[in-house]
């Protein structure tokens, strides 16, 4: 009786932000379909009418759909590794005895309370500049030709700006793993002659990869839709075009809400695709 | 107990770990410190580190020529009340999942998550449209909503994974004390979970208050908050190192202030049930 | 006790302000974050003595921003704002689509007809002003007259592509961190495709042709892009594919660039001494020729239009009257001097003996007139404008070739193959548009 009467009261309070949340789903994804069939130009004089499945086409058959779709891929992909490798090398750093270890932890996850849009600025025109960036600085101490960053290597420079704004992400999660370790099993191991690395694989790593499942989750959620970093630094060009970026160029650039709204169905798609493949992983190991 | 340590391994711990954090934490460093700079000093051909003449003459020319309090109040407001709603929203829900679970459950829960995955930039035209029709443009309470239901999915899954770990019999006992469903959460699981919702509240504040795309996009100038601000210092004509540097610390300085003092609260909560 | 008292002063405080603030409208105006928009912003006192029944509100952002912002409002019909600050892109388009309330109707006292004759043609359409000029530029040479000594050159009045070639030569000096000449490489529209779009001119190259057809396969193109390579390759800056206007002017003021070829306004940033350090040793000249008749300059006047969905029309042509009079002019001369007060507009400024001495005065007027968007290059064209085509699809189409040009500059692809792209991506654009 008493669970017949949470189960309906459970429903009810979870009401709100099921309606909430799928309003905020359905509506603009409604309106986007609507958009996504229509020649729909508001610099032309606004709907041009029905055009079927033209724009999905269009949009594909572009020759800027897969190479973004690539840098799109690159960016997540190559963000996550750094967050996750570095994130665990500095989670057993931090959880190493030393002194000052709490200013420590505050200089290391100080990154991930700075807007994108600032971060990619300072790091824009204070680090990769060529001319007066530090790093170009640091180059010529070493009697260096400076690198040009953001041209010649672009998509390595948007990886290491992303990554330093979410590598404390990652590194304050893992580092609550461990933390949570069990310390007589690493002591066993310890006693059982086993070597630091052997620790590391057979007692941290599997430990760790609960942790690490969500980084990647909740990281990638935010990275599909990084924008602020690219438009400040790139504007999309020297091949740092994303998806994201690509239907923000035909929306807003081009004023094509139509070729646009296709666009975002295919984000929305990739998205999807992404999402069931992380959490058929998650959903296992969530329980 | 504990491992010993020797006194050596720590020094070597020490060293390494400061290193690091000091290379991690010297971009905010160097802005902070540039902001100081004359714009002559802050592209000097070699950088000078801390011995030049500091000078306040930034801060002095971006508080003349924008409203910083505004856009401060603003950014707060909007931060503030997106966080608070969605608390308010998320709790019966992350209650529900966690203590009367359903086989959909974590169906529900992803499926939450995913609705994250939207792309802002896709559904900015609808949202536009929408925004018109109400009457939200270049308000807060407009982006107030739209903050709240962008982070709402993590607000309920940091609370639920939270909730989790509290252990069912002891709301089961103020039930049969007679309490009811309302003082069950608010004066049993509540006061349980303080540490959890905190770390939720400091996490979804940040994440608010460095939104750029909808907070630029559906605001002009009364809602408009710190992004806003920043876009204004992005590329002026000619030098602006030392003035972007003393826009950006205003940005930047009331998060990183909150953040660092409350980085305990914020830890605690920050594990999504990653720690079993 | 005390805090009753505070609580209930701070709400008599609210109500004064609640009836103070009802009996103002306020007004919103978007604007771009450049010099002169800023220094306006700090004289606005002038105009609210003028009229204290009118409120202002500032949106200033960074030019990209801007642009996205109030194209979504004016596209969607948001109304956010009362007044924009737009180009000479923009008005034409967007006043055809009576998205813009026609300044026909501005005070005598405005004087129209002072207005200087090309800035005047690119805001009309149809007999109808549909915004006022604030600030007009064209292009021209900057250039360091104590470089140019010391090279042993001199800088002739109106300079082709191969005296610039000579003179960027002479002048890099890149152990000591001089580059002979510095251009815009940032891709954008508004960034190296202005640069580059107006140096095709002088090339005689177009963007398409009397069909629409994109032109990037024509040899006029293949020549531009050769010849600015070249430059830039040579004698430009490093990370010059991220420069635009804002990176080089820095870099000109601090000394790094021999010449820079770009906006006329450029040059009271360039003489004024408490920005640059180079500011006694720079000389103008008249944008580079290549003998075809027409010179590599472009055209552009930020202007302040009012869209129709405003719903405080009068009070903002009040405003936007206001920030473009001749008043303004002379009270920014005589609040920061004749070198800084707002160029390129109107003829009585260009007459008046006082502006006469500013050295880049004369420069400035004789880039601008020469500048013809009805005529821009060689051949004829079935668009308008210099260093842009005015169809509403151009910004979007600009953009992408200039990051293809961008990523040529930086030496990920060949000249051939970046023309080659852009001709594929503007046939696909055009015929998404329905050309």
């Amino acid at each position: 009786m008493a669970t017949q009467h949470s189960r309906s009261a459970a429903r009810l309070m979870m009401a709100p932000a099921v309606i909430l949340l799928l309003g905020w789903m359905l509506v603009p994804l409604t309106m986007t379909l609507f958009f996504s069939f229509k020649k729909y130009l508001p610099l032309r004089g606004g709907d041009l009418g029905w055009v079927g499945f033209d724009n999905y086409i269009r949009f594909v058959t572009s020759s800027a759909f897969w190479p973004s779709v690539l840098a799109t891929l690159i960016i997540v992909g190559g963000v996550l590794l750094i967050t996750v490798c570095f994130g665990v090398l500095l989670a057993i750093l931090l959880d190493q005895p030393m002194w000052g270890q709490g200013i420590v932890r505050i200089l290391v996850i100080a990154p991930f309370f700075v807007m994108p849009t600032v971060t990619a600025l300072v790091w824009k025109n204070m680090f990769m500049d060529p001319v007066n960036g530090l790093l170009a600085h640091l180059w010529k101490a070493f009697g260096l030709t400076p690198v040009e960053w953001l041209s010649q290597a672009s998509l390595v420079s948007i990886v290491i700006i992303v990554s330093w704004q979410w590598l404390p992400f990652a590194t304050l999660i893992l580092l609550t793993a461990i933390q949570s370790l069990d310390s007589e099993q690493m002591e066993a191991a310890e006693m059982d002659g086993a070597p630091p690395l052997a620790r590391f694989g057979f007692i941290t790593l599997p430990h760790l990869s609960r942790a690490i499942t969500i980084v990647v989750l909740i990281q990638t959620i935010f990275l599909l839709s990084i924008f602020a970093e690219i438009f400040v630094t790139t504007q999309g060009s020297f091949g740092t075009r994303t998806l994201t970026y690509l239907i923000y160029q035909r929306v807003l650039e081009s004023q094509n809400v139509g070729l646009g709204s296709a666009g975002g169905i295919y984000a929305v798609i990739l998205a999807n695709i992404i999402a069931l493949f992380l959490m058929r992983i998650v959903g296992k190991n969530l329980d | 107990m504990a491992r010993a340590v020797t006194t050596q391994r720590k020094i070597i711990n020490t060293a390494a770990a400061w290193a690091v954090g000091l290379l991690i934490f010297f971009p905010i460093l160097w802005t902070v410190l540039t902001s100081f700079k004359t714009e002559a000093t802050a592209i000097a051909d070699p950088p000078v580190f801390l011995f030049f003449d500091w000078t306040f003459e930034n801060y002095k020319v971006v508080t003349e020529r924008s409203d910083y309090a505004r856009f401060l109040w603003n950014s707060i407001f909007i931060a503030g009340g997106s966080t608070l709603l969605g608390i308010l929203v998320a709790v019966p829900a992350a209650w529900s999942m966690a203590f009367v679970p359903s086989r959909r459950t974590k169906d529900i829960l992803l499926w939450m998550l995913s609705t994250k995955m939207l792309p802002a930039v896709g559904v900015l035209y609808p949202i536009y449209l929408l925004f018109i029709k109400m009457g939200l443009l270049d308000s807060r309470l407009g982006l107030t909503l739209v903050l709240m239901l962008i982070n709402l999915p993590i607000i309920i899954w940091m609370l639920y994974t939270y909730f989790r770990e509290i252990p069912g019999e002891i709301l089961e006992a103020a039930r049969m004390d007679g309490a009811t469903l309302r003082s069950e959460i608010l004066f049993v699981l509540i006061p349980l979970a303080v540490p959890g919702i905190a770390s939720t509240l400091l996490l979804n504040f940040i994440l608010a208050w460095n939104e750029a795309f909808w907070t630029l996009n559906l605001t002009a100038a009364k809602a408009a908050p710190l992004t806003a601000f920043i876009a204004s210092y992005s590329s002026p004509e000619g030098l602006f190192y030392a003035k972007l540097s003393a826009a950006s610390t205003m940005a930047i300085a009331p998060i990183l202030i909150l953040g660092w003092f409350s980085q305990k609260q914020l830890v605690r909560g920050l594990t999504f049930g990653a720690v079993k | 006790m005390k805090q009753n008292t505070s609580l209930s002063l701070v709400s008599v405080a609210a109500i004064l302000a609640a009836t103070a603030v009802h009996a103002e409208t306020t007004i919103t105006i978007a604007t771009v974050n450049n010099g002169d928009m800023i220094r306006m912003q700090g004289l606005t006192d002038d105009f609210t003595a003028q009229n204290p029944d009118i409120k202002l509100e500032w949106v200033t952002l960074e030019e990209n921003v801007l642009r996205q912002r109030v194209t979504q409002d004016i596209a969607a019909k948001g109304g956010q704002f009362d007044v924009m600050t737009i180009g000479t892109y923009e008005v034409p388009i967007w006043g055809a689509q009576d998205w813009l309330v026609s300044l026909n109707d501005l005070p005598d006292e405005w004087d129209a007809d002072d207005i200087l004759p090309a800035i005047r043609g690119g805001l009309t359409v149809d007999g109808e002003l549909y915004a006022a000029p604030f600030y007009g530029e064209s292009s021209m040479v900057m250039y360091r007259t104590d470089l140019m000594e010391q090279a042993g050159l001199e800088m002739p009045e109106a300079p082709s592509w191969g005296f610039i070639k000579e003179a960027a030569a002479a002048m890099t000096d890149k152990d000591n961190g001089i580059y002979g000449i510095c251009l815009r490489g940032k891709a954008g529209w508004g960034e190296n495709m202005a640069f580059l779009t107006a140096m095709s001119n002088s090339f005689g190259a177009r963007w398409f042709d009397e069909n629409w057809r994109p032109q990037f396969d024509s040899e006029q193109w293949a020549t531009t892009l050769n010849t600015y390579m070249d430059l830039m390759n040579n004698y430009g800056p490093p990370g010059a594919s991220t420069n635009g206007f804002n990176e080089n002017l820095s870099l000109f003021q601090q000394g790094k660039c021999g010449m820079w070829i770009d906006a006329t306004v450029a040059a009271s940033f360039v003489t004024n001494p408490t920005d640059s350090t180079v500011a006694d040793k720079v000389g103008f000249a008249l944008a580079a020729d290549a003998g075809l008749g027409k010179r590599g300059n472009w055209l552009w006047a930020w202007s302040l239009a009012i869209p129709t969905g405003s719903d405080a029309t009068e009070e903002a042509k009040k405003f936007v009257a206001w920030a473009t009079s001749k008043e303004y002019t002379a009270l920014v001369a005589a609040n920061e001097g004749w070198a800084n007060v707002p160029p390129g507009t109107r003829t009585s400024l260009y007459e008046n003996p006082e502006y006469a001495k500013v050295p880049f005065a004369a420069m400035t007027l004789n880039s601008i007139n020469s500048a013809d968007p009805t005529a821009p290059t060689v051949d004829p064209v079935p668009y308008t404008g210099v260093q842009f085509v005015a169809i509403p699809e151009f910004a979007g189409i600009a953009t992408q070739v200039g990051q293809e040009f961008s990523a040529a500059l930086a030496g990920q692809q060949t000249v051939e193959e970046a023309l080659a792209k852009a001709q594929i991506l503007t046939a696909e654009e055009m015929e998404a548009a329905g050309y």
